[in-house]
Formats: structure tokens, sequence, C-alpha cells
């Protein structure tokens, strides 16, 4: 089912109504945040001057380091008294991403999850198990609001307590399952621990994003959970989830919702836009958001883009999953982490050669992340029981600092290779 | 009447022990007292040596992390209840014991080394008792 209009309108009015919405968002931002008057006047453009919707190639990138360099608010343009809401994710450094949410904008944001819940299947009557985490994650809330925009029963259970989700389910009789994909096939482990048959219980259909997953990995959350699994992108600086969604009629490529979003793929080594159909970086331009809007913001995501009509009926264009980032960011249990993030914590300990490695591996549904750090002499001791302490303290400062769960592996020093250039600091051994 | 102790880092894997002990062995360094702590995935070997530098020169070289750490060595004669005594004597003295092992040679009685939090103080404590602390003169005489 298609929620809104917007979604298959004509491809001319389509353009027609995002140009209105380009050249509005810029007036927005020229006049309310400095950091964009700023960057406009820097390059001699004026709002008013924008007559097409190419000309958007002459408006400049934003990226997260701008954003940090604002932190926490300086990007909003709205007063904070009509910011409803803030949410956060993870930063390089120290410091969060934050954003921020007008009532209207929460309005927009829960009708473009409705959309991704209907383009699923779903329905009012339905009964959504929203296991993304609650709080100032995106996810939770963001499929929160949008499924009882839907109109549909949500049950907030969130992540963790496992087994008493699956209890949940069978009782609560769930018919919609929201998580991320590697969280889907956990529950499918646990389920079978419990002796209960996951594929006979009223699930019918998943949406999971969050953390990149493959063809191969859909297939077996099909084969095992016994739903259809579709796949769904967004980031909080965009939005939150949301930003693009498959459809339950091809389950290829993610319909973006052009009407809210500008989208476009660059190189990302020049920036020039790439070929139709070819792999690049992508690149939003929020046209309906109020407190947060952004222009050209570079997702460091890689995808590309596919402008063959869908047989859904929709005909906003559609991106491939996410092939890859141009970064070095990781995404563990749907958390990003950035290894800069934790060498911020073991810098932060004294005598700490920043020698480490990070291992990240998944040997059953759920990604796993070790450091391993070497122990110089500096830090080494003759007391186990200090070892021990400088273990256990870097474990708690990292799940403290990242949000995830990491095990820290004391070695040897000279263990860790040492490289001419750029340290490699991270080993995924993830084949997803 | 401290003893220099050299604790070392070890991964716990297969031959790690032996590549070490064995550095030690080819420059002819004589391992007098030793015991190893374990980790689920690491292991603190404590040695006592006959050429502390020299030792620590090698195990340098052969990127090993070492540490040196002040311990006392004490006589204790070699019968039932000498080692309780001795604790006894340290407890009533206020000294708590990190750890504690043995070592390979003797005099006439066993000779014991302790790791405690403060070994000057230790020290001060043990001169008005019956305990034998040994020089490090007595101690380097054993490896003859």
């Amino acid at each position: 089912m298609i929620w809104s209009k917007e979604e298959s309108l004509p491809r001319k009015e389509l353009e027609e109504l995002q140009l209105a919405k380009l050249k509005a968002v810029c007036r927005r931002v020229y006049d309310r945040v400095p950091f964009y008057k700023k960057k406009f006047d820097e390059l001699g453009i004026k709002p008013g001057h924008i007559k097409s919707l190419g000309e958007i190639r002459n408006l400049p990138f934003t990226v997260k380091d701008d954003l940090r360099d604002n932190y926490p608010y300086g990007m909003f343009a709205t007063p904070m008294n009509e910011v409803v809401r803030v949410h956060a994710s993870s930063g390089t450094t120290g410091k969060p991403t934050v954003v921020g949410y007008t009532r209207k904008d929460i309005d927009t944001w829960s009708d473009l999850i409705a959309r991704c819940l209907a383009s699923a299947g779903a329905h009012k009557g339905d009964i959504i198990h929203n296991a993304y985490g609650y709080g100032l994650f995106t996810g939770g809330l963001g499929f929160h609001y949008g499924a009882e925009k839907l109109g549909a029963t949500v049950i907030p259970v969130s992540g963790g307590n496992t087994q008493r989700q699956i209890l949940i389910m069978k009782d609560f009789g769930s018919t919609v399952l929201t998580c991320t994909p590697s969280y889907a096939l956990y529950l499918a482990d646990v389920a079978a621990e419990q002796g209960v048959d996951i594929k006979k219980l009223k699930l019918r259909v998943g949406i999971h994003g969050a953390e990149p997953w493959s063809e191969r990995m859909r297939d077996e959350i099909e084969k095992r959970v016994g739903i259809d699994a579709l796949d769904i992108y967004g980031l909080s600086e965009v939005i939150g989830p949301g930003v693009s969604c498959e459809c339950i009629e091809t389950k290829h490529g993610l319909h973006v919702y052009e009407d809210h979003f500008l989208v476009e793929v660059i190189d990302p080594e020049s920036g020039a836009t790439v070929a139709p159909g070819e792999q690049g970086e992508l690149v939003f331009t929020t046209l309906s958001k109020e407190a947060f809007p952004l222009i050209r913001y570079r997702t460091k995501d890689l995808s590309r883009l596919d402008t063959e009509p869908c047989k859904c009926g929709r005909t906003c264009h559609r991106m491939s999953r996410i092939t890859g980032r141009t970064d070095d960011m990781l995404i563990i249990r749907g958390v990003n982490v950035f290894p800069s993030q934790i060498e911020h914590v073991l810098l932060n300990i004294e005598g700490l050669e920043p020698h480490y490695m990070i291992i990240v591996d998944r040997k059953g549904a759920l990604d796993e992340l070790e450091v391993q750090v070497e122990v110089s002499d500096k830090i080494f001791s003759d007391q186990m029981k200090k070892l021990d302490q400088l273990r256990d303290k870097l474990e708690y400062d990292l799940k403290d600092f990242l949000g995830v769960n990491a095990k820290v592996t004391l070695v040897e020093p000279k263990t860790i290779q040492r490289s001419e250039g750029k340290a490699k600091r991270v080993t995924d051994k993830r084949k997803l | 009447m401290k003893v220099k102790q050299i604790s070392v880092f070890m991964e716990n894997q297969v031959g790690r022990l032996a590549e070490m002990t064995g550095s030690l062995g080819q420059a002819g360094i004589n391992i007098m007292a030793l015991t190893v702590a374990e980790s689920t995935d690491f292991g603190v070997v404590r040695m006592i040596v006959n050429d502390f530098e020299k030792a620590r020169k090698i195990l340098k070289e052969k990127n090993f992390t070492v540490r040196e750490t002040e311990v006392l060595a004490i006589e204790i004669a070699d019968q039932p209840g000498s080692l309780a005594s001795v604790l006894k004597t340290f407890s009533e003295n206020k000294l708590n014991v990190e750890y504690m092992y043995a070592f390979v040679g003797r005099r006439e009685g066993a000779i014991m080394v302790f790791r405690f939090d403060d070994p000057d103080q230790a020290l001060k404590a043990l001169k008005g008792t019956k305990v034998k602390v040994l020089s490090n003169e007595e101690v380097l005489a054993l490896t003859k």
C-alpha cells in the first residue's frame, strides 16, 4: 500500500515540488543558520538565485565535522523553545552529534515511517514489535511514532531482554517486527533455545536497518524467522530512519522519499556528481525539516541510484543497499563506532601507548567487539590484580563511552602490526 | 636487604614461556626463584635471577615487557609451623603479603620471597622481630 500520494507523483510534478522546497530551505538556512550564511556568502550565492534543481551543485556541502564544530545547537534553524525533541548519535571523538525536531518535524518523520510500514504491507490492526533501541537513538522513537501514525498497535519492547521478547511476541501476537537485521537472527536463535518455533508465530514482515546487511542475510532471516524482510535506511542527521525503504512488491532497492529529501550521488574524492547508476557517496538535502535543515549532507555511505520504474507504482527513485563507507566507521549491533573514539578512551589511561587493534567478528547472530592493547613497560605491573583492574577499567570506559560492550585483551608489545603511514587499526572478520 | 625481582608479561600461548626462559638460559643467566601467575589470556612471570641487569637487557632485546620490583627474601626453618609463625609476625605488624613463592636453593632453612605493598615499611617493622631477612649478598651466594 502507498501511504502518501507524493510517493507516486509524476516526475515532473515531483521535481517542481522539490525546486520550490529547495528555494525555501535555502532561504531558511541563509536567514537563520550563521554557518550557512557564511558559506553561501563565501561562494557568492544568494538563496533567490536558485532557478533549477541542477544548480544544487553550486551549493556547499555539509560534513559531520561541521556539526561537531557547531555542537550542540549551532546548526538549529529555530529557537530552542520550538524544538520539542533532540536525538544524538555517535561523533568521531568525544562529542555526540545532536539533532533537533519541531512539532511539525516530528509529524513529517512519523509520516515517513508510516510510509515505510505501509510499503512493507503493514496497516491498522497490525501489532508492531518495535525492538529498536529507545532513547537518544532515533530508531526506537522514530518507529514508535510512525507506527502510531499508521494506526497500528505498537509494543515498545526496545532492545535487550530477549527471552522476554519471545514471550511477548508469542502472547501479544506481534505481526510486524522492527529491529536490526542481526537482532532478527538473534531472536530466532533465542526462540529456538526456548523451544519456540518462531516461524509458527504470527510475524509476517520485518523492517530492518541501522546496520549494513546483505541479500544472503535477507534470505537467512526470511527462512529462519518466516517473514518478508525489508531494508530501511536513514541517519539521524537527515532525520533518522525513514529516508528510504524497500517495497514488499519487489524488495529490490529502497525508494527514497524525494519530496522530503533531495538525493545526489557523488564521487567521494572529487565531489562531482557521478553518472546515473554509478556507485558513489550519498548526499542529502532536507527539503522539509524546520529545526535542523541540512544542505548537501555527505553521509559517507556508498550506494547507487536506480531510476527504472518500479512495479509497486511509486515514482520516487530507488537507492541500492549500502555497499560500504568512505571512512572507517564501524556499525556494531546497530551502534556507530569510530576507531578514533576507541583511541580517545585508550589515551586517557596514563602510560598507555596507542598500539591497539580493533577486532570485529560475528560468531553467532550478534557482533562482537574486541580491543587488543599492547602492554608496555610503563603500564605493566608485577601484580595480577593491577592488570585485571586496568583491563576492567578499559572495558568499563569503552562501554560507557561507545555504548557497546567491548572485550579488552592485553597483548605483548610489538605483536600489533606497525605500518608505514596510516596504521591499520581495524580487523573486520564479519562476512555480512 | 631488598632483592630485585624481574617480572615479565606473557600471553597465554604455547611456547612463550619456553622462549623466554630459553633466552635467559642462552645468555648464561641462572633463575633462582620463579612463579607464574595466570589469567585467561595472559600471565605474569616473576623471577629472581643471578644477574638482574643482564636479564633485563636480554628480555628487552627480545621485545618482552618487563618490570623491576623490590621484594624481601626471608629464611624460615624448614619445619611444620614455621611459615605460619612468620606470617603471624607479619600480621601483628600490619604487613600485607601481596604474593609469595619459594627459592630453588637453600641455606639452613627454606627461603621464601615475599612481595609487600611497601618493602621499606616491611623492613622497618621486621627489624625488631626474629624474622631473618636475607641481604643481597646472602641471596647471590645461593647461586654458587
